[in-house]
């Protein structure tokens, strides 16, 4: 308010423009020239190398055009890997978002036991994964591990966790679920402390006793966006799957725990397809840009409050 | 227990206090009971990993299971484990690269968020637009040609080439940005007109009063770096650059996943350090890790 009565002067006004211009762009520039040469640049760059048959340490590359992606679609081991990949997200999606909405509905209420709870769920989110997988590895182990001591004291048959390929993704899938329970489970509380406490009181005078017709009645649908949006970070991070394929089970038994992102690692990184690898990238990208579309368009038509 | 129902449903009058109390009760038990099962399974791995790092290898490869060991060979699997690779220095690796990438990505993101939050400038609506584009490609994506890169300019097995995609931030920048944006501008034109310089305002002003952002972030930063394997798996071959993941890996490949007491002792020594501080600072790392959604 003061300092509409003290306006400096036109002169000097502009010169004030020209210095916050200055800096502005100056204060932007590292920001700017990073993300030029850690993202654009090779966000193009891959673009062109998907359309060359380049392979790391060659000399020269020829222009391809598409071909590398009809070669990834007709490749049987990248179809079965995209097919894994999306297996594996269809497991670890609705297991942990159904279980992490369960178990903060039921966590809100608590008062003393609450940290408790937190700190138990949201614990392998802190963990370091690759070192947990090693002990996932030892838990899972056919003779040496609990689990399958557990089954056998219970009278039930071996499970080859790891090394059966009818097992080996969806266990996988399990230890995703277990990674991803606790950071869907805060976000999920972060939505219902949201939640005003008299609409409760208010569904109660209505009619709406039970806590399932409450669950129905106002959380659910108050939590919409919540929902949406774990929905979609869930996806994108179980089609990331990465570092337990790698440390587990190498994409085995016989390809079948094979995921995109451990493809393209395989090809780019240690067979040196440049080219092709580039090309599986760029539908790797298009896979997580639909996530993200999804979200976007979904926010934008369904869930407004 | 239908009987009791279906006589207690049509009458809730008849509802004494004694059963409803009964009633929350037994809600009350279930919900514990769910929940404790629940962080059973959560938090087994853990303990699993504990115990076992305490117990003689007799008694790891025993056809019974046992919790609690009852011969304690903590001593030999933590020795074995710390003397048969540098798990110290995977540790210390992992300071170092969070640390600097840390550092770094404050001191680009901050002044940038600065500039797209309050000041004029050409050309910032087309670098806002290109943070939001740079918010949804993971690391997995300039992967290729940042290897090349790096390669050609041999600078593979080296402490930049595990920080430099890492530098810039997107995320912070966007952060910071919002964060900014609630900046009332009257402080600002005050403190101009008192003839500080924005770079005085950016690090004297602003930046202390975000202090909660900047916070969350940087456990954000801190865990998804020091959990990270992907990139560090491309350009590190050299044992002695490993962060903890890359460096857990190397260990389980040499010890060829039979001797699990110092196996599990070197994940527990990876593990502890996030794992307490996220003991200690509980509620900023909730909020750390969450607030993002990115991952």
């Amino acid at each position: 308010m003061r300092t509409s009565a003290t306006l400096p002067p036109p002169p000097r006004r502009s010169r004030q423009l020209w210095i916050e211009r200055l800096t502005g762009a100056g204060f932007a520039m590292p920001a700017f020239v990073l993300l030029l040469l850690t993202n654009l640049l090779p966000l193009i760059a891959v673009f062109y190398l998907s359309l060359t048959d380049y392979e790391f340490g060659a000399l020269d590359a020829a222009f391809v055009g598409l071909a590398n992606v009809k070669k990834a679609f007709a490749d049987p081991v990248i179809r079965r890997s995209i097919s894994n990949t999306l297996i594996y997200v269809a497991i670890v999606l609705p297991g942990a978002v159904v279980l992490a909405l369960v178990i903060a509905v039921l966590v809100h209420g608590r008062k003393r036991m609450r940290s408790f709870y937190e700190v138990a769920y949201f614990l392998p989110v802190t963990s370091t994964l690759i070192a947990m997988a090693t002990v996932w590895q030892f838990l899972l182990h056919p003779r040496l591990g609990p689990v399958n001591g557990a089954l056998r004291w219970l009278g039930l048959p071996e499970v080859p966790f790891l090394s059966d390929p009818a097992w080996a993704l969806p266990t996988l899938a399990v230890i995703g679920i277990w990674q991803l329970l606790g950071f869907n489970m805060v976000l999920f509380l972060a939505g219902l402390s949201a939640i005003p406490k008299d609409l409760y009181e208010a569904a109660e005078i209505d009619g709406a006793a039970s806590g399932i017709d409450r669950f129905l009645t106002i959380t659910w649908p108050l939590l919409g966006p919540t929902t949406m949006f774990v929905i979609v970070t869930t996806s994108i991070t179980a089609f990331k799957v990465f570092d337990t394929v790698a440390v587990m089970t190498r994409g085995g038994p016989m390809g079948s725990s094979e995921v995109l992102l451990y493809n393209i690692y395989l090809e780019g990184f240690q067979y040196f397809h440049t080219g092709y690898a580039a090309a599986l990238t760029v539908i790797f990208l298009v896979f997580i840009l639909a996530f993200s579309a999804f979200q976007t368009f979904a926010l934008d038509r369904r869930v407004h409050y | 227990m239908g009987t009791a129902a279906a006589l207690a449903q049509p009458l809730p009058a008849q509802a004494t206090p004694a059963r409803i109390r009964i009633g929350r009760l037994t809600s009350l038990a279930a919900t514990h009971a769910v929940l404790l099962a629940g962080a059973a399974f959560m938090l087994l791995p853990f303990i699993w990993m504990l115990t076992t790092s305490l117990k003689s290898p007799g008694e790891i490869f025993s056809a019974d299971f046992t919790l609690w060991p009852r011969k304690f060979s903590a001593v030999e699997n933590y020795d074995r484990a710390l003397t048969s690779a540098p798990l110290l220095r995977f540790a210390l690796n992992g300071f170092i690269i969070c640390f600097g990438i840390l550092v770094v990505q404050l001191l680009v993101a901050i002044p940038c968020a600065y500039a797209l939050a309050k000041l004029k400038f050409p050309g910032r609506n087309l670098l806002f637009v290109l943070v939001l584009l740079g918010l949804c490609i993971p690391v997995q994506v300039p992967a290729l040609p940042l290897y090349i890169a790096l390669a050609k300019l041999e600078l593979l097995n080296t402490y930049f080439a595990i920080m430099f995609p890492f530098f810039l931030s997107v995320f912070a920048i966007f952060l910071f940005r919002q964060f900014f944006k609630g900046f009332p501008d009257d402080i600002i034109h005050a403190a101009r007109l008192d003839g500080m310089s924005e770079f005085e305002i950016v690090w004297r002003i602003v930046v202390p009063s975000a202090w909660p952002a900047i916070a969350a972030f940087s456990v954000f930063s801190t865990v998804a770096h020091w959990n990270d394997l992907y990139w560090p798996l491309i350009v590190v071959s050299d044992t002695r650059l490993a962060p903890p993941p890359l460096g857990m890996m190397f260990f389980a490949d040499a010890e060829t996943g039979s001797n699990y007491g110092a196996l599990t002792a070197a994940a527990t020594i990876l593990t502890a350090p996030l794992v307490i501080a996220f003991l200690v600072a509980r509620r900023r790392f909730i909020e750390g890790i969450t607030m993002t959604g990115v991952k």
